[in-house]
């Protein structure tokens, strides 16, 4: 059962990725890459990560696609659609780096490396307590503070993002 | 049972196709959009080894990159909205005016 869910999930969340990659119109691109994250989603249920898969398709989904949406459909990029006139040789040289890069990885996972120390965290343990309580009381005690770092992070690229996108005055 | 080393193999795929979209494509949001991807792949096998060495570190990891994804974003489209009131594309290619 695990293993066909497995190989479902994963089948649709590189296919989704590849025609998210191969698609022209961005709005596709757009869809194309929630059923991927969505997919992506199911994987960590399978991996006993249910409060990050639930995140997952809140922000990514629910937040980040959302973005992509607003934006696309804000700049109406009917009219700077003319992307046709691409160099050929370039795409060839990305396609070609990009084989010799999963050559590699997949050369590298191959070699089987030393995997570390186990920790004491099993997915009875996991799923006795809840994946939530666990996280949470991780965050709240052992990162205490990066996550408190984070929600500065949070606070500064929302303040950046507003000046950014504002209209100048003097501008128009 | 399924191992580890198809988890990765999964992860790698999705993180060499989103290289493939920032190589390839010229829409600054696809480029996004594939940059999106490839913190996807990196997190699955955040999980992927978290669950294998039965280590929590992994999906504090996630949570984290979540958090710089969501920033990023954010900031990363505004710079598009910006670019393209600016020059009226957001083709990467005729944004050329730091070029030398």
């Amino acid at each position: 059962m695990e293993t066909v869910l497995f190989y479902l999930l994963g089948c649709i969340a590189a296919f989704c990725g590849f025609f998210m990659v191969l698609h022209k119109n961005p709005v596709y691109s757009a869809i194309f890459l929630v059923q991927s994250l969505f997919a992506v989603a199911g994987l960590y249920l399978l991996l006993d990560a249910q409060f990050l898969a639930i995140i997952q398709i809140l922000i990514y989904a629910g937040a980040i696609i959302v973005l992509f949406l607003f934006v696309i459909m804000l700049l109406n990029l009917r009219s700077v659609e003319n992307e046709m006139r691409y160099m050929f040789r370039v795409k060839l040289l990305g396609i070609f780096l990009s084989v010799v890069l999963i050559a590699e990885i997949i050369y590298l996972i191959a070699l089987h490396p030393e995997i570390g120390s186990q920790g004491n965290w099993t997915s009875e343990t996991i799923n006795s307590m809840g994946s939530t309580e666990v996280v949470g009381k991780a965050l709240f005690t052992t990162y205490l503070f990066p996550f408190e770092v984070a929600s500065i992070v949070l606070l500064v690229a929302m303040i950046g993002m507003i000046v950014l996108a504002k209209r100048h005055a003097k501008e128009s | 049972m399924i191992g580890l080393s198809h988890y990765l193999f999964l992860s790698a795929i999705l993180f060499v196709t989103g290289v493939i979209g920032v190589l390839v494509k010229r829409n600054a949001i696809v480029i996004f959009m594939s940059i999106e991807l490839m913190l996807n792949g990196v997190n699955l096998s955040f999980i992927a080894f978290g669950r294998y060495l039965h280590s929590l570190d992994g999906q504090i990891f996630v949570f984290m990159v979540m958090v710089v994804a969501a920033a990023e974003v954010a900031v990363g489209l505004a710079l598009i909205i910006a670019l393209f009131r600016l020059k009226t594309t957001i083709n990467v290619d005729e944004v050329n005016i730091m070029k030398w």
